[in-house]
């Protein structure tokens, strides 16, 4: 598009533009034209009017062109680059971008509105230039325009100094479902996927985690400092985190571990101790067991303290003063009882259990033929040591 | 004996642990076009060929280790690259060109099915589309990763050009001797036949497989060493086959008459040392490999354009996902196996010819890598060695050189 100043003389073309993210996330806020051997910079408030003609300006002062960290390049940031569909939840590569005129009185200025993929955008891409615009959008008509509103892209930068500049975050990754947000992360290279693991939330990093490929996950791990790994293995699952760490050589997984806080820690360091494929490895440590003399309002009370457990707990665990497992108490039976009531008259009537050294495909064949949720593991002594859910053993099978 | 399998079963297992990209990469290598491209060298011209494998052998390795260095250090698929970094125009028409010349390279693989069959009187009407339907499920809804370890086993055949190499009787002087004199002759036939011999060896899609599936493995820059140099043993394995298979056809065709071959039983006397078996080893080796190569060629060809364009991609997608790959992906198939069903449709020619353009289409990719693996910003510390450029540089020009050659002869009708 050529640009004339303010007599109308013709000064060059627009070679790329740029937007200045700090400033305005959407707005091109710079034109670079190129006419001789240098290229200029115009900026946005320059501008008097931009149609298909051209761009007419109301200002002299041109500076010449210099890269400028703050500035996201059009043409060279962003087309032909991947960036994140945040609604679509998947990752896509650019062709083509929409813009929006905006009127303000004096001035006119674009607004970057969408970006688009799909056969429909490649075919201008390719055509421009080559045949007359008439017969490219006669070669459109029939395919469905396919493109996404400028504001839920996420543009992935791996550099965390220029991130910082063209003020790419990835908030609004936070809000997808962890197994969506694993999915993106898996189709990305792994400079950027540790440049999003480096920045999220740390509990959402561990639950999009917990969903990765155990050999993907030991890469990314690795790739983080050790602080913010650590502070992500902390917030999975016990079993799940055991199961990244084991991926690891033993002396990253030693250096996370050391950056963790006790608790979580001393649960991890147990679970690694276990082969990964006998019920020990397979087990995680979140359960709910209470005494053998428990009524239905301890257990309660007893829920309220563990409230992130709730959402896939299904059964409870009865030990004796030794902390051996006596029974199991099906979750559901507490709707059903006085509050008053024994915990221990609610039981199941057969109690399955596995001792820590058993076979995985062992455990796998207990699930199958007792259709099993929740399956208890004891240690040699018989006392609880944890459980091994329905997931874990999906899992398992999935990974054959 | 339950112990006895039970040991077998393991070293199976470790066999199977070191193998990886570059191995599986290399087998796939020496596919229907390059069993035929080299037995037809050895049987028109005996030894003559055999020092272009030296060069052939080190732009391979050369190659192939710089698409996996670039997959390790990027993380990111050759034409994803020549997309960010070349735009949309050249990687369309790169796509359209790979599309076109590995469109021949699957039209070769089932005509290798068809041909070896053949042999035993198995009719191509039903071999081919056979095939096509069990290579579409297999891979779309099989379980392919167990079936491929079946034919990386059955790769072991090319064994049998090894044994008959020496089972001939070569004249080994002779063959020493032009394993490292180069033979030059402004032979039109002779020059197609050299683009044919770069071309099955370096194919331009294997570039871009090798790379995929260091990706996909997840290797990193730490893990590069160790997959360096499965590349570069699996390039100098293709190779030994290859000159093997060059030597017996030599030893047992060229030596008695030069000969042009024109179908698989001419192809199968390499074996003759075998006997009455030569026939079945033949057949037996060169299904496996069109197999093999069928089943990866179509599916990597329709992920590299996908990548490349952006449009969706992947087995574990379904077809409303992803459209445009499936489509790619079936389009090649039926067409592939589709033309080789035309009545006396000239199989081995067609072979030889989808080798020659895999050989024109060559310096086309190679250019694009070298300009990539060179930039500091994509690359960082591992960008190319000097010596690494000039070879690369070396290898695009000659075969441009013979290429344009090639072309100056065909227009001047000096066939």
């Amino acid at each position: 598009m050529p640009v004339y100043d303010v007599r109308g003389r013709r000064i060059g073309r627009v070679k790329d533009a740029a937007l200045v993210p700090l400033v305005n996330s959407s707005r091109v806020d710079r034109y670079l034209v190129g006419g001789g051997d240098a290229w200029l910079t115009v900026r946005y408030d320059q501008i008097r009017s931009i149609s298909l003609k051209g761009i007419f300006l109301i200002d002299e002062q041109l500076t010449p062109y210099h890269d400028d960290e703050y500035m996201l390049r059009l043409g060279r940031d962003l087309l032909d680059q991947q960036i994140i569909d945040v609604t679509g939840r998947k990752v896509v590569r650019v062709n083509d971008l929409t813009f929006e005129l905006h009127h303000d009185g004096t001035r006119e200025t674009l607004i970057v509105s969408d970006v688009d993929v799909g056969i429909r955008s490649i075919l201008r891409r390719l055509f421009q230039g080559v045949l007359p615009p008439r017969w490219i959008r006669w070669l459109q008509q029939p395919i469905p325009p396919n493109s996404i509103r400028w504001e839920f892209c996420n543009v992935v930068e791996p550099d965390p100094l220029r991130r910082l500049r063209l003020n790419i975050s990835y908030q609004k990754l936070e809000q997808m479902h962890p197994a969506d947000l694993a999915d993106i992360v898996e189709e990305l290279a792994p400079a950027e996927r540790e440049a999003i693991f480096e920045t999220i939330d740390s509990e959402v990093a561990a639950d999009a985690l917990s969903e990765i490929d155990p050999k993907m996950q030991a890469s990314i791990l690795e790739s983080l400092e050790p602080e913010k790994a650590a502070d992500i293995v902390e917030e999975m699952a016990p079993d799940e985190a055991a199961d990244a760490l084991s991926e690891l050589e033993d002396e990253t997984s030693e250096d996370i571990l050391d950056e963790m806080e006790a608790e979580p820690k001393t649960e991890v360091r147990e679970l690694l101790e276990f082969e990964e494929d006998t019920a020990g490895g397979m087990m995680n440590t979140e359960y709910v067991s209470l005494s053998e003399d428990a009524s239905v309002k301890d257990a309660l009370q007893a829920l309220e303290s563990s409230e992130e457990l709730l959402e896939s707990l299904n059964t409870l665990f009865l030990v004796d003063a030794e902390g051996r497992l006596s029974t199991a108490v099906p979750l559901a039976r507490l709707f059903i009882a006085s509050s008053a009531a024994r915990l221990k008259q609610m039981a199941a009537d057969t109690l399955i259990q596995v001792t820590v050294d058993e076979q995985q495909d062992r455990v796998v064949e207990l699930f199958d033929k007792y259709n099993l949720l929740t399956l208890p593991v004891v240690d040699a002594d018989g006392k609880l040591a944890g459980v091994i859910t329905a997931d874990d053993v999906i899992s398992v099978l999935r990974q054959k | 004996m339950p112990k006895l399998l039970g040991r077998y079963r393991y070293q199976l297992a470790v066999f199977f642990a070191v193998i990886g990209p570059g191995f599986i990469t290399a087998n796939v290598d020496n596919d229907a076009g390059g069993i035929y491209t080299y037995s037809a060298a050895g049987a028109r011209y005996g030894y003559l060929p055999l020092w272009t494998l030296v060069p052939i052998t080190l732009v391979l390795i050369i190659t192939q280790e710089m698409c996996s260095r670039m997959g390790a250090v990027t993380g990111k698929g050759l034409s994803d690259l020549i997309r960010e970094e070349f735009g949309l125009r050249i990687t369309f028409l790169m796509m359209a060109l790979l599309v076109i010349v590995n469109l021949t390279n699957v039209m070769a693989e089932f005509a290798g099915v068809a041909s070896s069959l053949g042999l035993f009187h198995v009719s191509r009407y039903i071999s081919v589309p056979l095939a096509a339907v069990g290579v579409w499920f297999l891979v779309v809804k099989g379980d392919y990763k167990s079936v491929e370890k079946v034919f990386l086993l059955g790769c072991a055949l090319y064994v049998t050009y090894i044994i008959s190499g020496f089972l001939v009787k070569p004249d080994w002087k002779e063959a020493a001797i032009y394993s490292v004199k180069p033979v030059l002759m402004l032979d039109p036939g002779y020059i197609y036949m050299l683009i044919g011999m770069v071309g099955t060896t370096i194919a331009p899609w294997m570039q871009f497989y090798l790379q995929s599936a260091i990706v996909e493995k997840g290797i990193s820059v730490k893990e590069y060493a160790a997959s360096r140099l499965e590349v570069i043993v699996g390039c100098i394995t293709t190779d030994v086959v290859a000159f093997f298979i060059i030597v017996a056809c030599a030893g047992a065709i060229y030596s008695l008459k030069p000969t042009d071959i024109q179908d698989a039983s001419e192809a199968a006397l390499g074996l003759r040392p075998f006997g009455q078996y030569a026939f079945l080893l033949f057949s037996a080796g060169l299904l496996n490999a069109s197999l093999f190569a069928a089943c990866i060629l179509p599916l990597s060809t329709a992920y590299t354009v996908c990548e490349g364009l952006g449009f969706e991609s992947g087995v574990n997608r379904n077809l409303r996902e992803a459209p445009i790959f499936y489509f790619l992906y079936t389009l090649l198939i039926v067409v592939g196996a589709g033309v080789t069903l035309v009545p006396r449709f000239p199989l081995v020619q067609m072979i030889l010819l989808s080798q020659v353009l895999n050989g024109m289409l060559l310096p086309f990719v190679l250019i694009p890598m070298v300009i990539l693996i060179n930039k500091h910003d994509l690359m960082g510390e591992w960008v190319n060695a000097r010596w690494h450029n000039a070879v690369s540089w070396i290898t695009v020009v000659i075969i441009i050189g013979m290429t344009l050659a090639y072309v100056g002869f065909a227009l001047r009708g000096v066939h």
